[in-house]
């Protein structure tokens, strides 16, 4: 470990960290909710539900220390309503629209393998708050990545059409991977702190976890893509203020609404 | 239990926290009725301190809706056995695991008939594999899953392929 960072310095990464964990969560939540029903089966529309429930709920306790870590009062409601796009800070991947029920799963999918490389390292963080909502988020996305895994083969290895839809989808995600392992200067930061892994260090299991499930859904590995875009530093694309603008609707027109 | 009423060395703190693991022993499961919270493993420790009552809750899973009508009811239900002070902190390490709910807990589940978890999950690839789900009306062991999901966070829906009936699995987490 070098030279320590500046307390406030180390702070203020720590909290954009934790607030780009937990608007990925949040946001990809918010769009799995957008199934319900509407999913081709029922069996589906719950599972999603599922997935959108186990994901706001990481987000609720991320977005709940990332409040603490601030201290300036705000808690998850005044960060998950009362934020507009520019300071949300999830991955551009996550707000992308559902498109079908294959560009859901393929979306899912790229998240899920992602969260499962990143959330593993983040359970031994020198943060312990961290490394506690980790473990737990963990065992919740092994059983994600089992849905959506099982379900990038079936369509993939399926019909010449869901095949050819699941390949669609794939190439058209695929541009949005490499902000996954970009590291910035907050990354690098909070790395070098013990509190959260090197992204670097996680892309190459990542990467053949990727390969190996593609193999078996039989759908090919799209060519690397450039980094165009910074969700994570709040500059979105079009989707997410449309996103956002019906999430928070209801308590910004009725603040401090209950029920 | 893994954290059942240790002996303290406060006789009349030990006979409080006995008190209070009994009130919550009694306390249903707002999803699942038959299931105590304390079956369910969610308690993590009752401890009597000077300041006070204080119990451990752990949720199940991270978004299950359930938690914060637990709290409250946990909450209402020691205050009405004197326990108004009691105060609730909220344990995520270690993350609840179904292999916490207790043996009777799991017999209750078969009895209203939701299967209880089969075997712990000690490693990812045990996630991977199908475990064998046995029928809780009939017994059977020719079992299908019919989703990875069902009605609350904690289960999945089968179905016995020898009596025909549908039911709810309490998965493994």
């Amino acid at each position: 470990m070098s030279a320590p960072e500046p307390g406030d310095a180390l702070r203020a990464a720590q909290l954009r960290y934790v607030l780009r964990l937990a608007d990925t969560s949040l946001v990809l939540g918010q769009r799995l909710g957008e199934w319900v029903g509407h999913a081709p089966q029922l069996e589906e529309d719950l599972g999603l539900a599922n997935l959108a429930l186990d994901l706001i709920g990481q987000a609720r306790l991320l977005l709940t220390y990332a409040g603490e870590l601030e201290g300036r009062g705000r808690d998850e409601d005044a960060l998950a309503f009362l934020r507009d796009a520019p300071e949300f800070l999830n991955l551009t991947l996550a707000e992308q629209p559902n498109g079908d029920f294959g560009h859901t799963i393929v979306r899912q999918w790229l998240i899920d393998t992602w969260q499962l490389q990143l959330y593993a390292g983040l359970s031994a963080s020198s943060d312990a708050r961290l490394a506690a909502i980790a473990a737990k988020a963990l065992k919740e996305t092994r059983y994600h990545h089992r849905f959506s895994s099982g379900w990038l083969v079936r369509l993939g290895d399926g019909t010449p059409q869901s095949h050819e839809r699941m390949q669609q989808a794939l190439d058209s995600l695929w541009r949005f991977t490499p902000e996954l392992f970009a590291a910035d200067e907050v990354d690098e930061v909070v790395c070098r702190a013990g509190i959260a892994p090197s992204l670097a260090q996680l892309q190459p299991a990542w990467s053949a976890q990727v390969d190996e499930e593609l193999r078996a859904a039989t759908l090919a590995r799209p060519p690397a893509a450039p980094h165009p875009w910074y969700g994570k530093r709040g500059v979105h694309s079009e989707h997410l203020g449309h996103l956002l603008a019906e999430m928070q609707h209801l308590p910004r027109t009725f603040p401090g609404a209950r029920w | 239990m893994s954290d059942a009423p240790a002996a303290s060395a406060n006789p009349s703190a030990a006979a409080r926290e006995a008190q209070a693991w009994a009130v919550l022993n009694e306390l249903p499961d707002p999803e699942i009725p038959v299931l105590s919270i304390v079956d369910l493993g969610i308690v993590r420790y009752v401890r009597a301190t000077e300041a006070g009552l204080c119990v451990g809750l752990t949720p199940t899973y991270s978004g299950c809706p359930a938690t914060e009508i637990i709290r409250g009811q946990v909450r209402a239900a020691l205050a009405a056995h004197g326990f108004a002070d009691a105060r609730l902190e909220e344990v995520l390490s270690p993350p609840w695991s179904s292999a916490w709910l207790s043996a009777a807990g799991r017999a209750k589940l078969r009895a209203f008939g939701i299967a209880p978890p089969e075997e712990p999950v000690t490693s990812v690839r045990a996630l991977w594999q199908s475990p064998q789900v046995r029928c809780p009306r009939c017994a059977s062991a020719s079992t299908e899953r019919v989703s990875e999901f069902g009605s609350t966070p904690c289960k999945a829906h089968y179905r016995c392929r020898n009596c025909g009936e549908p039911f709810d699995y309490f998965k493994c987490l």
